[in-house]
């Protein structure tokens, strides 16, 4: 099977077969990955730079360590945030890095529709490593097969994510990969971190943590950013911790006892979930560090050699 | 004494007595005669099939000069018009510097002299469109300007807004106002709606602009003001203009015709083409939009024409600029996304827009300046970037097919634009 868009901007338009099958791809890279020796060819000679408008210390790594356990030359760009507006256009550094025979640019940009623009206009591959609102499919697809690892299949499963689902792009991302494999989506938040009419895009939506645990599979924190939120989308961290933070008395009192405790990481220890929480036994958050290094192998693979077979 | 004739078409004209299948004596830029056997002239135009309207004018647009003549200038500009049958254009003052006063002014009314469209500048309400303070609207006035306007921006002081209304109407102008709440905007880019939450672009609320639109009707309400509402692109806003004008509220609105011919659909790919202010909306505006003009409550088509360079408009959705270039399309655009009939167009294009400029026109008679607007109503072509002669390509309608072609366009007597290529 080959994927059939060159670039990989987000799940919201990828068909289910692929998303199914990458992460089937990711099975077997993951295998690999726990080898002791674990440099493959794969990608040998291929050339993949990354392109992070943001900071970014573990996506970043993630994809330097898939790409090199590949075989692949991996490169950085060094762009600071501040030249997203000031400095060359973002097709002009992407003409400059395509002068350099590059396979993959893999960006992050803090606007949504950057990868997009890219991948326009480049002629190797494009992954989006997060932009802006929009869209962080890798870390979607890492969080999808942790729980697939665990739970077998996604059909039918109850994933809560609770959080500022509106400024995530990973809750985003999350939804629609989710829904096309049978999952079924809880967002939970304050109204004022949830998107605009996305209960009409497949989200079940509540603002009560109680109707968000009952039942669930999994539950996944999202980051809350104190200095973006804090006033202006909700009053303090202590009423958000008391009133959406997952601590380890919700969970006993709503949960079953193999609910999966996730987090796209960083965390916020005492904010999104309890200390706690976030080291208890069904917690999988290092865990799916470990599956964010096979997703990108199997992106990586699976992109490159698309390119090989159509040329 | 030079004389010129249009002979064989339909003229189209409600604010006037003369219409049908008519012939047109020019002499000296005035219209001479209208009727059939008016015997010869210097120089002739069949436009037999075709379709004779009083000449568009619009209500708002942007020709970029002085300052940013990369984007657009007067001459460029003015052709453009030509070529959408505009015969007068009014154009905005967000220019650089801004034309808040007398020098910019006077600049902007010699180049006008050599454009082939009339332009009728409109001025800032206030200085710098900072909002803070009113605008020497007396002498502006009195030089020429023919309405004024902080557009691009709002007056977001309800105090100051309602300081303008007044101060304007002390010598018979009239403000346009662009309405728009700020705070609640914050940094959206696109409508606010479920497409925007897809591509994870912040929203424009609807309610930025229609709260807005309440507080002025009130405004002009409450002090008997009169006010020109512009590009109004939703049914909230509509709906409010509607009532304050059964209340006899002194209110009358212009709409843009991508409100009418596109939705937030449009910006799925994140081409930053369909980035404009207000944004796109949903089909369930769009619809609104055309009822209310083909009813009335919207008094006029206004192109909000604003052209940009392409460096502006090929980056990232969110850092790119508003606005579409819309001269060349707007006729073609309502032809095929609007109405048909041509009693209506001629209202949309031309006799309601005078009527609010209190500027002749809107109207073919003996005597009245020959500006006239020659249409093939069943003409069609498919846009493209290399047809448009504005300097701004930035339109969501690239590869359209669209339907009702302007052939010729006349300023005072003078073909300023035929089938094609322009004549000046």
């Amino acid at each position: 099977m080959l994927l059939s868009k060159k670039d990989l901007i987000g799940l919201y338009d990828m068909p289910a077969e692929e998303i199914a099958y990458i992460l089937d791809t990711a099975a077997t890279m993951k295998a690999y990955l726990k080898q002791s020796a674990k440099k493959m060819p794969h990608m040998q000679g291929k050339s993949v730079v990354a392109l992070f408008y943001e900071n970014s210390t573990r996506t970043r790594l993630s994809f330097e360590l898939a790409a090199k356990f590949l075989g692949a030359t991996f490169s950085n760009l060094g762009v600071s945030s501040s030249s997203v507006s000031k400095g060359e256009t973002l097709l002009d550094t992407g003409y400059t890095i395509e002068a350099m025979e590059t396979d993959v640019i893999i960006i992050r940009h803090p606007y949504a529709g950057a990868p997009k623009l890219l991948g326009d206009h480049f002629s190797g591959s494009v992954i989006n490593a997060g932009d802006g609102m929009h869209e962080h499919p890798t870390q979607a697809l890492l969080d999808m097969f942790t729980m697939k690892e665990r739970f077998g299949d996604l059909k039918g499963l109850n994933v809560s994510i609770i959080g500022d689902i509106w400024h995530s792009r990973v809750a985003r991302s999350n939804l629609w990969g989710l829904k096309k494999l049978g999952a079924n989506v809880t967002f939970c938040g304050p109204k004022t971190l949830m998107p605009f009419g996305v209960e009409t895009l497949g989200a079940r939506v509540t603002s009560s943590l109680e109707e968000a645990l009952r039942g669930a599979d999994v539950v996944m924190g999202l980051r809350i950013q104190k200095e973006r939120l804090e006033g202006a989308f909700l009053s303090t961290l202590r009423e958000y911790h008391d009133r959406f933070g997952v601590n380890e008395e919700a969970l006993a009192r709503w949960c079953g006892k193999d609910v999966l405790i996730m987090h796209p990481g960083p965390v916020n220890r005492g904010v999104e979930l309890s200390s706690a929480v976030v080291d208890a036994e069904n917690s999988v958050i290092n865990e799916q560090v470990t599956n964010g290094v096979a997703v990108r192998m199997a992106l990586l693979y699976l992109l490159t050699r698309r390119k090989n077979e159509d040329a | 004494m030079k004389t010129l004739k249009l002979y064989g078409g339909e003229v189209v004209n409600p604010a006037g007595e003369k219409k049908g299948r008519l012939d047109i004596l020019i002499e000296e830029g005035l219209v001479k005669a209208i009727g059939t056997d008016l015997g010869s002239a210097d120089e002739t135009i069949d436009v037999t099939g075709k379709t004779v309207f009083p000449g568009f004018i619009d209500l708002h647009c942007h020709l970029r000069e002085p300052g940013q003549e990369y984007k657009e200038d007067i001459a460029s500009g003015t052709r453009a018009a030509a070529k959408g049958g505009y015969t007068a254009v009014c154009c905005m003052p967000n220019t650089s510097p801004v034309m808040d006063n007398a020098a910019v002014l006077a600049l902007v009314l010699e180049k006008a002299r050599s454009a082939s469209t009339k332009i009728y500048p409109v001025c800032a309400a206030t200085r710098g469109l900072k909002g803070a303070e009113l605008t020497e609207m007396g002498e502006l006035a009195a030089m020429g300007c023919a309405a004024f306007s902080d557009d691009g921006r709002p007056i977001s002081s309800g105090a100051m807004m309602l300081a303008a209304m007044q101060y304007a109407d002390t010598f018979g102008k009239l403000i346009m106002a662009h309405e728009e709440d700020l705070d609640i905007k914050g940094a959206g880019v696109m409508n606010e709606g479920v497409n925007a939450t897809i591509l994870g672009l912040p929203g424009i609320p609807r309610a930025a602009e229609e709260s807005m639109i309440a507080r002025d009707l009130i405004l002009a309400e409450s002090y008997g003001l009169r006010l020109h509402i512009q590009h109004v692109s939703t049914r909230g806003g509509i709906a409010l203009i509607r009532e304050a004008k059964r209340r006899g509220v002194r209110v009358t609105c212009e709409s843009a015709p991508h409100y009418f011919s596109a939705d937030d659909g449009a910006c799925m790919g994140y081409d930053a083409n369909t980035k404009v202010n207000p944004p796109l909306r949903t089909p369930d505006d769009v619809e609104a939009v055309k009822q209310a003009l083909l009813e009335g409550t919207i008094d006029a088509i206004a192109t909000d024409h604003a052209p940009h360079h392409k460096d502006e408009k090929e980056i990232e959705f969110a850092l790119a600029a508003f606005g579409i270039s819309g001269f060349e399309t707007a006729f073609s655009l309502a032809v095929t996304n609007l109405t048909r009939d041509k009693d209506k167009l001629a209202e949309l294009f031309s006799v309601n827009p005078a009527r609010i400029l209190g500027k002749p026109g809107g109207v073919i008679k003996e005597g009245v300046p020959a500006d006239l607007t020659v249409a093939d109503m069943d003409a069609e072509y498919t846009l493209t970037e290399q047809s448009l002669v504005s300097k701004g390509k930035n339109t969501p309608f690239l590869g359209r097919k669209l339907r009702g072609v302007v052939t010729h366009t006349i300023v005072d007597g003078r073909l300023v634009y035929q089938g094609g290529s322009s004549c000046r």
